[in-house]
């Protein structure tokens, strides 16, 4: 076992690793490298990542150039976990027979990937890797559409929303589905480690990224992940929409150990109400029109509703 | 090393899937990464045996579909080391995706394709319609005839794939049911031997190297697309036949055993001749020397390696018959078959004045008997003495129902 990285202030944290280079093709203020830098920085351990198809991916090795110091693969869309899954059985395949290059070193593999590669597309994939249980991690960055082809709704996507596929129109509202459970469904499959993160709790994401690099088995890892470009709010303000998130409970941090045990790990000193969240964003404008007002109360019964269940498991300890 | 060796007799009775199976293992693959489909199946499992029983060591991942077996088999070849899997029809095509992934990333991984028709209608026995649904994927693509020669060629998929001026995936195809499950006396190599002719796997750019991390499967826009798979193409065209040449030609040395870029088959003086791959090369054969004591001077191409398409060697091959019939096992759907085209494209620009018809044969599984072939050659026979092609250039062979021919 390697020794867990001890990080004293956000200003060490945010300069104590530099595997995830500052040069890309990331839209100013998306939220997606700042995961991506704190997952890398929470580990001094070498690691072995994959992206799939998505505005990360695309964003960040383009030929000749490439902004990962870290052994990285990119196949598809869907196929990033299993990429992964097959690199660690490789490693387990050499190190069995003694032909690893660097016999002492012992990395971790990370799979990335959107929600659209994870909640659709790649989740089949995802869920063989889980109950397969190869020794890795698989990172979502949650901005609830497909971003990278220009807005698209996906599994992910929440009521309400107005995608290019589910637009908001004279006689529509957007987004008719409920977004998918998938921390649960993953948690589901008895993993050892299952959590919800947001850049903007870092302390927290470290500890969960920590501990799910710390056991053995599958561990998935749902990061929520604004996004400027989709969600349509001003660069500058990616935290503050984190924030919103977090602390409306839109977006709860929990953990899920052993695929049973939740811990709610962040209550908001004061909980916004879920208005003040969709408001900020673009993607919810047309809600605040007067036929549409009765979703936006509908949205805070929905939260309202998914924090009770969650006090409800954790209070359950089963 | 830590597992067993198996002692094997020179001659063992074999089909062809297990044959593959025991290449694999003598090749000791460090990753198999598969998903079941009918008639490759046995291929992954005789693997899984060998693992059970200590034949060999290495990680066997069973995933959940055969476009995961190909994702998983990239990861572990981009890891860097030896890799390999097996499937047939529906697996192939849920690969397909995945095999033009393996080949623009030049990661070494070999598959054996038992061959099999595309549903609809669903159907389980051998054709080629796999086999051609590959052929633009920029795979390295062997054809066994044989379960022999389904052992033997495994050795030169690896040999090849693995060379560091190749670097690119192989399959080896055979015949499903036809050779994956016929048994026949398979002359072996001894582990140790089999293992020497493939060698240590050396790795390139492999991603547990931790001094030097690498990037697999960049993005690439307009500017440098072209490039990367003009240099691919380039690769497979000149650098994939000398390599599989030489090959064949150290793998005759240790075995005895002969194989050529195209199986030339009574060829010499050959006025007519059919074209053809897998199984029914080896009954063209047979009718072909039936015809000769008829008098009809009748030869056989086999094609061996299918990808690279071998250009020259089928110039050479066909530059002085008088007909030929270019066998395809595969419905063309909308086009002549894939063989015609090609063989057509070869002697284009050559001096030969040699007709070309084309034959569909064989789809889902059925026969070709030597009585279709002896017709075959009395047709081209046919041909070749009025000078023309008689009949038209396309023509089904053994299908119920009105005569369906076209062109
Ligand atoms: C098999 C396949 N289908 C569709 C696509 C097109 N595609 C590429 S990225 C993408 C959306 C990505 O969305 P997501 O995974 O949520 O990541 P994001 O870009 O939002 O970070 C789509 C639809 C593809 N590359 N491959
Ligand atoms: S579109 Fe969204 S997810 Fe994609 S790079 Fe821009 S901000 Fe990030």
């Amino acid at each position: 076992m390697s020794e867990m990285k001890k990080i004293k202030n956000l200003k060490e944290f945010s300069t104590s690793a530099d595997r995830f280079e500052g040069a890309n093709l990331l839209c100013p203020g998306c939220a997606h490298s700042i995961i991506v830098r704190e997952v890398l920085n929470a580990t001094n351990d070498d690691l072995v990542l994959s992206a799939s198809t998505g505005c990360l991916e695309v964003c960040t090795a383009v030929y000749p150039y490439t902004s990962w110091d870290a052994s990285w693969i990119h196949i598809g869309f869907e196929n990033g976990s299993t990429a992964v899954a097959g690199a660690e059985a490789m490693y387990n395949a050499l190190k069995r027979k003694g032909r690893l290059k660097q016999p002492d070193r012992n990395p971790k593999f990370v799979s990335f990937a959107g929600d659209g590669a994870s909640y659709d597309i790649g989740f089949q994939w995802i869920s063989g890797c889980m109950e397969r249980g190869h020794n890795m991690m698989h990172v979502v960055l949650d901005n609830e559409v497909y971003a990278n082809t220009g807005g698209q709704r996906s599994s992910s996507t929440p009521i309400g929303s107005s995608t290019t596929t589910a637009p908001a129109g004279r006689v529509s509202y957007g987004e008719k589905k409920n977004k998918k459970d998938m921390v649960s469904i993953m948690a589901s499959h008895g993993i050892p480690y299952a959590a919800q993160v947001a850049p903007n709790k870092w302390k927290d994401m470290v500890k969960k990224i920590q501990h799910g690099m710390a056991v053995e088995g599958p561990v998935f890892i749902n990061a929520v992940s604004p996004c400027t470009t989709e969600w349509k709010f001003d660069p500058k303000d990616t935290m503050l929409l984190t924030d919103l998130a977090t602390d409306s409970l839109v977006f709860p941090l929990y953990e899920i150990i052993d695929g049973h045990e939740l811990n709610i790990t962040y209550r908001p000193k004061s909980v916004i109400p879920v208005e003040e969240y969709l408001a900020a964003q673009g993607r919810f404008k047309h809600l605040f029109k007067d036929e549409y007002k009765h979703l936006i109360k509908e949205w805070q019964e929905r939260v309202d509703a998914n924090w009770e269940y969650l006090n409800r498991r954790e209070e359950a300890r089963v | 090393m830590a597992f067993d060796k198996m002692e094997l007799r020179d001659i063992e009775v074999w089909d062809g899937n297990f044959a593959a199976a025991q290449a694999m293992r003598q090749c000791q693959i460090d990753v198999v990464s598969a998903y079941p489909i009918t008639p490759s199946t046995p291929i992954v499992e005789g693997y899984a045996k060998f693992l059970a029983d200590n034949y060999v060591e290495g990680e066997f991942v069973m995933v959940e579909s055969e476009h995961a077996a190909m994702s998983g088999c990239i990861g572990a070849a981009a890891a860097g080391g030896r890799v390999a899997t097996a499937t047939s029809s529906q697996g192939f095509a849920l690969m397909v995706e995945t095999l033009y992934q393996a080949s623009g990333m030049r990661l070494p991984i070999v598959l054996n394709v038992v061959n099999r028709a595309l549903a609809a209608p669903l159907n389980v026995n051998g054709d080629h319609s796999d086999m051609y649904l590959g052929r633009d994927c920029g795979w390295i693509q062997l054809d066994a005839y044989c379960p022999q020669d389904a052992y033997d060629l495994n050795f030169i998929a690896f040999k090849v794939a693995e060379d560091h001026d190749v670097r690119l995936p192989c399959m080896v195809h055979q015949d499903g049911f036809m050779t994956s499950h016929t048994a026949q006396g398979v002359h072996t190599l001894d582990d140790d031997t089999a293992y020497s002719f493939v060698g240590d796997f050396k790795p390139m750019n492999d991603m547990l190297d931790f001094e030097h991390p690498v990037t697999h499967g960049v993005q690439t826009e307009e500017d440098w697309h072209f490039e990367h798979k003009a240099r691919q193409h380039n690769d497979l065209m000149t650098k994939v036949m000398p390599k599989i040449q030489a090959a064949f030609d150290e793998f005759e040395k240790l075995s005895g055993r002969k194989y050529n870029i195209v199986e030339k088959y009574d060829m010499d003086d050959a006025d007519v001749c059919v074209v053809c791959m897998g199984t029914s090369v080896e009954t063209a054969r047979e009718v072909a020397s039936e015809m000769r004591e008829k008098g009809v001077k009748a030869g056989v191409v086999g094609l061996r390696v299918i990808r690279p398409f071998p250009f020259f060697e089928i110039q050479e091959a066909l530059k002085d018959v008088k007909a030929i019939a270019a066998l395809d096992r595969s419905s063309p759907n909308g086009a002549p078959g894939m063989l015609f085209n090609e063989i057509a494209g070869a002697l284009f620009n050559t001096d030969t004045k040699a007709l070309l018809s084309g034959y569909i044969y064989g789809l889902g599984g059925r026969d070709l008997t030597k009585r279709h072939l002896t017709d075959l050659y009395t047709e081209l026979q046919a041909n070749a003495d009025a000078g023309k092609v008689l009949t038209p250039l396309q023509q089904f062979i053994g299908v119920r129902g009105p005569k369906l021919q076209f062109l």
